[in-house]
């Protein structure tokens, strides 16, 4: 099942919290939703799952519009919502039982749905407990077991890692990724390794609108620009180093370590690499590249890029 | 009708997992039971010799009023609070589903706390000729006067986020129509105090716990209550509404 978002706008007063946004995500995608705090990602999906409605525009999942068929929506989609919200004074088992007779689950799959989202999400030594006695990773595994309990195609997760300490983020993210496989995700987070580790789609929202849609390695490369390299050459004097780097023809800067005279960082000019030319130089002149390191922007570089304006 | 039920059954389990049934079935008892059999304030059946349930049904009049936005003012000022109520409306139910499903669950409790008290009425049945026909007719009015303090209840409930608040706006709204209209109407004379009269709780109890079955008593009952839903209907879906 798919989702088409179109034109969708959202208000409050004068602020508009999204700001014609369209985008559409294809069945069994991962997509990550990235954006500062404020950027309009929880609207979003609010909007989604059908809790509030948009000022402009319409959301579709597969053929049903969030303006009309609301109920058609809601069975078929699983949410977290953000702060994952949990009746705390129910046991675990009571609260997916719960959650299940609410969403249609019949008396007869009852039984079988709890057991296989017990096990997916490793709630079995917990369900008997309250809900409340529960750690932060282990509600938050609640929180995907309600989610997930009614078999629905689509999940909307709402910054389902935060406050995870890294082994259960590891689990909750193979979890997703496993699940992912066969049903349509849209996750939003603020990590970035969460977005290349387990979306195969992402986009960046700043201030309401959609500023990066792409896979997450494309994305990356566009913001990258040109060739960064931190190289190392010894066995040559620094300066000659110096201006035949700067000579080279597929050369835009070089700057020199003012701790190491033998270290340099050299950007080329757009869509060039240099590597083959300094490798050559270092040939001719009997220097040894000692390090040779790509300098590749990170996500956080990217997502500074595009969201701080 | 299933959802509603489901959504009842838990409203309805919170309530004894929270011990506030406990505390709230103890106190009522406690109380009309103070009343009905003991000679505090000479309104007893003893003092009365009278065989019925007229003390009895004249407590109860007042503790409902303290009793029910007790049990109501968790009930969506929590969810407010917490994000619950968010990922509720989420799933497959309406909000009229939610409503509904709240009030069917104090209902019940009350229904259970009558329950308990009927003891009173095999006693007194035991003690003296008693007119069964008028205590089936003042049950009948304590549950329809729940079911209208209910409505105003889980109204208070609706519009804010702090259970204190929906407590007091309960109470306040249930003051207006247990005592200020009936103030008003002894005040003010003409239609105006004809209209006041009818507003007043007072006026529609009283006859239905003398075993006076009025249909414009049971319409008054259940317009509040009705009205009460309808508004927490609608400030629940305001959400939706586009601005």
């Amino acid at each position: 099942m798919n989702i088409v978002v179109e034109n969708l706008t959202k208000t409050y007063g004068v602020q508009n919290a999204i700001d014609d946004i369209s985008f559409e995500v294809k069945t069994g995608q991962i997509m990550g939703f990235l954006g500062p705090n404020g950027a309009g990602k929880t609207t979003t999906m609010k909007i989604i799952t059908c809790f509030m409605a948009p000022t402009k525009g319409d959301v579709r999942v597969g053929e049903y519009s969030i303006k009309d068929e609301q109920e058609f929506i809601k069975k078929r989609i699983g949410y977290l919502p953000e702060h994952n919200p949990l009746y705390t004074d129910m046991p675990v088992i009571e609260y997916l039982t719960f959650t299940a007779k609410l969403q249609g689950v019949s008396k007869s799959d009852m039984n079988t749905q709890l057991k296989s989202m017990i096990a997916l999400c490793g709630l079995d030594k917990e369900k008997h407990k309250q809900i409340s006695e529960l750690s932060k990773g282990y509600r938050q595994r609640v929180g995907l077991a309600q989610a997930l309990i009614h078999d629905p195609e689509i999940l909307i997760l709402d910054e389902p890692t935060t406050g995870l300490d890294p082994n259960q983020i590891v689990e909750i993210r193979n979890l997703i990724k496993h699940i992912g496989e066969q049903k349509t995700v849209i996750l939003s987070t603020h990590i970035m390794q969460e977005v290349e580790a387990t979306c195969d789609r992402m986009m960046i929202i700043n201030n309401g609108k959609i500023v990066a849609d792409g896979a997450p390695t494309t994305i990356r490369k566009q913001a990258q620009g040109h060739e960064v390299l931190q190289i190392c050459i010894e066995d040559g004097p620094s300066e000659n180093i110096l201006s035949g780097l700067q000579n080279l023809a597929t050369v835009k800067s070089v700057d020199i370590n003012p701790k190491n005279q033998n270290h340099f960082v050299i950007e080329s000019i757009n869509d060039e690499s240099s590597k083959r030319a300094i490798f050559q130089l270092c040939v001719q002149n009997g220097w040894v590249i000692t390090e040779l390191v790509p300098v590749e922007k990170s996500m956080e570089d990217v997502f500074r890029k595009l969201t701080l304006n | 009708m299933k959802q509603i039920w489901t959504i009842a059954i838990r409203e309805f389990r919170a309530f004894f997992d929270s011990l506030i049934a406990y505390f709230l079935i103890t106190i009522f008892l406690g109380l009309t039971g103070l009343f009905t059999w003991l000679p505090v304030f000479n309104s007893d059946v003893f003092f009365n010799q009278q065989a019925n349930m007229q003390p009895f049904f004249a407590i109860a009049y007042w503790a409902m009023f303290f009793f029910i936005p007790a049990l109501s003012m968790r009930m969506l000022a929590e969810e407010n609070k917490s994000g619950t109520l968010e990922l509720l409306l989420t799933k497959d139910v309406t909000d009229w589903q939610v409503v509904l499903g709240k009030f069917v669950a104090v209902m019940l409790l009350v229904i259970v706390a009558l329950l308990f008290s009927l003891p009173f009425y095999f006693t007194i049945a035991w003690l003296g000729p008693i007119d069964h026909g008028a205590v089936i007719c003042g049950y009948l009015g304590i549950i329809l006067m729940s079911a209208a303090y209910a409505g105003i209840g889980i109204f208070a409930s609706s519009i804010t986020s702090n259970q204190i608040v929906a407590f007091l706006l309960a109470l306040l709204i249930g003051v207006m129509f247990l005592m200020v209209f009936g103030g008003l109407a002894a005040s003010i004379g003409g239609t105006l105090g004809k209209v006041f009269n009818y507003m007043s709780i007072s006026t529609h109890y009283e006859s239905m716990s003398r075993g006076v079955l009025d249909t414009r008593d049971i319409f008054y009952f259940l317009s509040i209550a009705g009205l009460g839903l309808l508004l927490a209907e609608t400030v629940l879906s305001k959400r939706k509404a586009t601005h």
